[in-house]
């Protein structure tokens, strides 16, 4: 849903201009700040997109990696200033917006091809 | 001593605060509201200002509004409200601006809840429902209305109108203050659709002890009319 001007005036101010461009089926390394007493370190979470929503301040994405055979998915608000930086390491090509059939998947079969940028 | 203002319920958005955290905040608009009235233990045995908000057409106020606002050197008013025992001095023609609040402040929001119409007991009141099977043929009603005695108890719950009431919240924190926008940010939920009357009061329960919460990037309300001038 659009949101009102106003809203989105004021909300502009904290939207984060140095975002790269990924969509779902993308591999990225988030690069999340962790806040742990009074220390704050970096944590890499790296893994695949499964799915992107909302818009303006609310968006958010999904990323879904898997740990010691565990599935573990971890949702960062797009323009959280606790994320220092987003790198995509590689483009994936898939036919859906919300990767959720990934869940029931693992291994060879959980393999998404990659998206060639020069490919018509 | 009580603060006060009148505004406009905008809508709900999100905002990171200092911490990096992303919560729920209400806008509130309340453009400059005029002192209309001072009223004062002698003349009108207790001390109040009368506020004015949102201009309205010459056409839909009559003679007595209009001589009521021309006192105060304005427009007809749309929302005349009093705050009892206003904090500070005023006279009539003044203007209170958003800046009478700062962030990280507790405030009571006073506005007119959403008329949900005719609602059951279960919607309205909060009563559970009956088994949807096992051939029990009582799903939604209210119970039973009491002994026989050809009437019903006042007081017993039954379905109604719902919503469309005055409601107050209280101990809702100040996010952030907007000056140059007219903007108040509160955080979560205040009652009334968008685009409603609010009235907004520093609170009452003084003992407001919640961490400190405010949007980040945002300048201060001074430091932002010092940047102005």
């Amino acid at each position: 849903m659009r949101q009102n001007n106003i809203l989105e005036k004021l909300t502009s101010t904290q939207l984060r201009t140095d975002i790269p461009e990924f969509r779902a089926g993308d591999s990225v390394r988030v690069h999340a700040r962790i806040v742990e007493g009074t220390r704050e370190r970096v944590q890499l979470f790296e893994g695949v997109v499964i799915k992107r929503k909302g818009a303006g301040i609310q968006a958010t994405y999904t990323v879904r990696k898997i740990s010691s055979g565990v599935g573990v998915e971890r949702t960062f608000p797009l323009h959280s200033p606790r994320v220092d930086k987003i790198e995509v390491t590689r483009l994936g090509r898939v036919r859906r917006a919300k990767l959720y059939y990934l869940r029931a998947l693992q291994g060879k079969a959980a393999r998404i091809k990659e998206r060639r940028l020069d490919v018509k | 001593m009580t603060k006060g203002i009148l505004g406009r319920k905008v809508g709900m958005t999100q905002v990171f605060t200092e911490s990096g955290e992303l919560i729920a905040v209400t806008a509130v608009e309340a453009t400059p509201n005029v002192v209309l009235q001072v009223k004062t233990q002698a003349t009108d045995g207790y001390n109040a200002l009368q506020l004015g908000y949102q201009d309205k057409r010459e056409i839909l106020s009559n003679k007595p509004e209009q001589g009521h606002v021309a006192k105060a050197n304005t427009a007809p008013k749309r929302y005349i409200r009093e705050v009892r025992d206003a904090e500070g001095e005023y006279s009539v023609g003044d203007a209170i601006a958003v800046d009478t609040f700062q962030a990280g402040e507790y405030v009571d929001v006073t506005g007119i809840t959403k008329g949900h119409g005719f609602q059951g007991a279960i919607k309205r009141l909060g009563q559970s429902r009956g088994p949807m099977s096992h051939g029990s043929r009582y799903h939604r009603r209210p119970g039973s209305m009491g002994a026989i005695i050809n009437r019903v108890f006042k007081g017993k719950l039954l379905p109604g109108r719902m919503g469309n009431q005055k409601r107050t919240m209280q101990n809702i924190a100040i996010v952030h203050v907007d000056v140059e926008n007219n903007l108040l940010l509160l955080k979560g939920n205040v009652p009334g659709a968008n685009k409603s009357l609010l009235t907004i009061k520093s609170t009452v329960k003084t003992n407001a002890k919640h961490p400190e919460v405010k949007m980040a990037g945002a300048k201060p309300a001074a430091e932002a009319q010092a940047e102005e001038a």
